[in-house]
C-alpha cells in the first residue's frame, strides 16, 4: 500500500526525517511515538504533501506521492485525509460546512464561490456527524463546541474525504482524558469498519498500546523501533525516549491509563479496556 | 544589595536620558510650529492675523441670509438633495469598485494567505502608488481627459480606495489564524477554495468595518471632488460660494445637507462597525 524508501526531510542544518524507510501493507491501526521533535509530525505531513521531503521517496500503489502535482496532488490530499491536535476547523462556519469542506476537492469554481453544497454531501455530512454521536450540534458554529467535540467534527470532516488512510497528529494531545478516550474509539472504530489505514502520531506509550497493532519508535529523526505493541518494553521505550535508567513510562503517561493485557481489537468490537484516570 | 544599588543607578540614568529625550521633542515640534506659522504668514498677501478679525464676516452674511429666507430655507434643502444623491451615489459605487478591487489585491499581497510569493512586493507596490495620489489629483487629470462628469470622480476614489483599503485588507490578513488555511490544503482544497472558506469567514467582519470606514471619507471626497467640477454636492457649493452676496442662504442649505448627511453616515457606521468587531462603538 505505502511504501517509505529513504525519505528525508531537513530544515536548515537540522534533519527532522532521516533517511525513513518502512512499508504499510495493509489496513492496520499504526501508532507513531517519540520525543516532541522526533520527526513524527513531519513524517506525517510529507505523505499529506503539507510538508515537502527533501529526498526519498514515498509510494502509494506504486505512485510516488512526492512527484505529484497542481489538481493530482490535491487529489491525493483528499485520499489521506488529515486530523490535527488543533482541530483546524473553519471557527465561524457551522459545523455541517465545516465538515462537508472535505468535498472541496472536485468542487468547481462557481459552486465554491457561493457556497453551494448537494443535497447528498449534506446527507454524508450529516451521517458522519451522526457516526461520531455529534450530529445535534450540526447547526452550530464550531467555535462554540468543546475541543473534544470540535476534534469529533474535525474526524467527520476527514470521513467526508472518503479517504484512503486517516493520518492523525496528535489528535488527542489537547483534550482532556475522557474526550481523549472518544476521539481513540472513534479512530479505532473508523478503521475496524472502514478497513483503513490510519497512521495516529501519540505522546503516550499506553494508548499505543491500547489501540495501535503497530508502533513506530522514533528518536531524533530516526526509526528506532517498529513492531507489535506487546514488543514495546520499558527498555524499548528507555530507547525510544532517550531516557536512563530512571525513566518511568509514567512520565510519557497523560491520563488514560490501560491495561493492555485486556485490550482487544478483533472480532469487530473495539473494547480498549480503558480505564480513565480523573 | 550592591546589585540592586547599582540597578537602580542605571535605571535612574535611564530615566534621566528619557526625560531629556521628551524635552528635545517638545522644543523640537515648537520649533517647527513658530517656524511654520511665520513662513505661511510671510507668503500670505495680508498678515493672518489682520484676517483673523474678518474671519466670521462671511459665515455670519450666510447665517442673516439663511434666516431671512424663513420656512423657504428647508425648501431649498430639500432642492439640493439630488445632488447630495449624487455625491452618495460616486462615493458608494467608488467604494463598491475600489473594496472589491482591494480584496483581490490584497489576496495577492500577503504572504498568510499563500499569495503567490514573487507576485507580493510587486502588488504592494502597486498598492503604494495607487494610493500615492490624492483622489483630487487623479480626478482633475481624468477630468482633463474624460470631461466634466461624475464617472472620472467615481474612477478617481475607486482608484485610490483601492490601494488605500487593499493596505489595511493584506494587514489582516497577515494577523489570522493559520490552522483553518492548512486543514483545508489537507483536504486537497485549491487555493481560492481555501481563500473563499478559511479566509473569508475570518477577515469579513474586519473588512466591512474599514469598508464602512473608507465610505465616510468617500463621502467627504466625492464632496470636494465637486469643486473640480465632478458634480454633486461640490459643485453646487462652489456655484452657490461663487456668486456671494445673494446666494448666501442656498450655501447654508448645502452646508446643513451636507453635515447632516455626512453626520447620519458616520454614526451609522460607528453603530455598524463596533457590531462587526464586536467591541461597543468603534471610533
Amino acid at each position: 500500500m505505502i511504501q517509505f524508501d529513504n525519505v528525508t526531510k531537513t530544515f536548515g542544518a537540522r534533519t527532522a526525517v532521516n533517511k525513513v524507510s518502512f512499508t504499510i501493507d495493509k489496513p492496520q491501526m499504526i501508532g507513531v511515538i517519540g520525543r516532541s521533535g522526533a520527526g513524527k509530525s513531519t513524517l506525517l505531513r510529507m505523505i499529506n504533501r503539507l510538508t515537502p521531503a527533501t529526498s526519498g521517496q514515498i509510494l502509494f500503489n506504486n505512485m510516488n506521492i512526492l512527484a505529484l502535482k497542481g489538481a493530482q496532488m490535491r487529489r491525493w490530499q483528499r485520499d489521506c485525509a488529515m486530523v490535527f491536535q488543533q482541530f483546524n476547523l473553519v471557527p465561524r462556519l457551522d459545523v455541517v460546512t465545516n465538515v462537508m469542506l472535505g468535498r472541496l476537492n472536485g468542487h468547481g469554481a462557481f459552486k465554491s464561490l457561493f457556497n453551494v453544497f448537494s443535497a447528498d454531501d449534506v446527507t454524508t455530512a450529516l451521517n458522519a456527524l451522526d457516526r461520531l454521536g455529534i450530529a445535534q450540534e450540526a447547526s452550530k458554529r464550531a467555535e462554540e463546541l468543546s475541543g473534544g467535540q470540535q476534534q469529533r467534527v474535525a474526524i467527520a470532516r476527514a470521513l467526508m474525504q472518503d479517504p484512503q488512510m486517516i493520518l492523525a497528529d496528535e489528535p488527542i494531545a489537547s483534550l482532556d482524558p475522557m474526550n481523549a478516550k472518544i476521539v481513540m474509539d472513534s479512530l479505532r472504530e473508523i478503521h475496524e469498519r472502514d478497513n483503513k489505514v490510519v497512521l495516529c502520531n501519540l505522546h503516550t506509550l499506553d494508548t499505543a498500546r491500547a489501540y495501535c497493532d503497530r508502533v513506530i519508535g522514533m528518536r531524533d529523526g530516526d526509526i528506532v523501533f517498529d513492531g507489535v505493541p506487546e514488543a514495546l518494553t520499558t527498555d524499548v521505550a528507555r530507547d525510544i525516549y532517550g531516557a536512563d535508567e530512571s525513566f518511568n513510562e509514567a512520565a510519557t503517561s497523560t491520563a488514560i491509563e490501560t491495561d493492555t493485557s485486556r485490550t482487544t481489537h478483533s472480532a469487530g468490537t473495539v473494547t480498549p479496556a480503558v480505564a480513565v484516570a480523573v | 544589595m550592591a546589585g540592586v544599588a547599582a540597578l537602580e543607578q542605571e535605571i535612574m540614568s535611564l530615566r534621566k536620558r528619557r526625560q531629556l529625550y521628551s524635552l528635545i521633542g517638545v522644543l523640537l515640534v515648537i520649533a517647527v510650529l513658530v517656524s511654520g506659522y511665520s513662513k505661511s504668514n510671510t507668503m500670505n498677501s495680508g498678515n493672518f492675523l489682520d484676517g483673523l478679525s474678518k474671519f466670521f464676516d462671511y459665515p455670519s452674511e450666510i447665517v442673516i441670509e439663511a434666516w431671512e429666507a424663513g420656512p423657504a430655507f428647508f425648501g431649498l434643502i430639500l432642492t439640493y438633495l439630488p445632488a447630495m444623491l449624487e455625491t452618495l451615489n460616486i462615493a458608494g459605487v467608488a467604494t463598491l469598485l475600489g473594496g472589491a478591487m482591494a480584496v483581490v489585491l490584497a489576496m495577492a499581497s500577503s504572504r498568510n494567505v499563500d499569495s503567490w510569493g514573487p507576485g507580493i512586493p510587486v502588488v504592494r507596490r502597486v498598492m503604494d502608488i495607487m494610493r500615492a495620489f490624492p483622489e483630487l489629483i487623479i480626478a482633475l487629470f481624468l477630468i482633463f481627459v474624460l470631461g466634466s462628469s461624475p464617472v472620472p470622480a467615481m474612477i478617481a476614489v475607486a482608484f485610490h480606495t483601492a490601494g488605500a483599503l487593499g493596505k489595511l485588507f493584506s494587514e489582516v490578513n497577515e494577523n489570522i489564524d493559520r490552522k483553518p488555511i492548512e486543514g483545508l490544503s489537507a483536504c486537497g482544497a485549491s487555493w481560492m477554495q481555501r481563500i473563499r472558506y478559511a479566509v473569508m469567514p475570518q477577515v469579513a467582519p474586519n473588512y466591512l468595518s474599514y469598508f464602512l470606514l473608507r465610505l465616510e471619507i468617500n463621502v467627504r471626497a466625492s464632496a470636494i471632488l465637486g469643486f473640480v467640477g465632478a458634480g454633486g454636492i461640490g459643485q453646487e457649493l462652489r456655484r452657490t460660494i461663487g456668486w456671494g452676496q445673494g446666494a448666501g442662504d442656498e450655501t447654508a442649505a448645502i452646508f446643513v445637507l451636507l453635515f447632516v448627511t455626512i453626520m447620519l453616515i458616520d454614526q451609522a457606521s460607528s453603530y455598524l462597525r463596533g457590531k462587526l468587531v464586536g467591541s461597543g462603538r468603534a471610533h
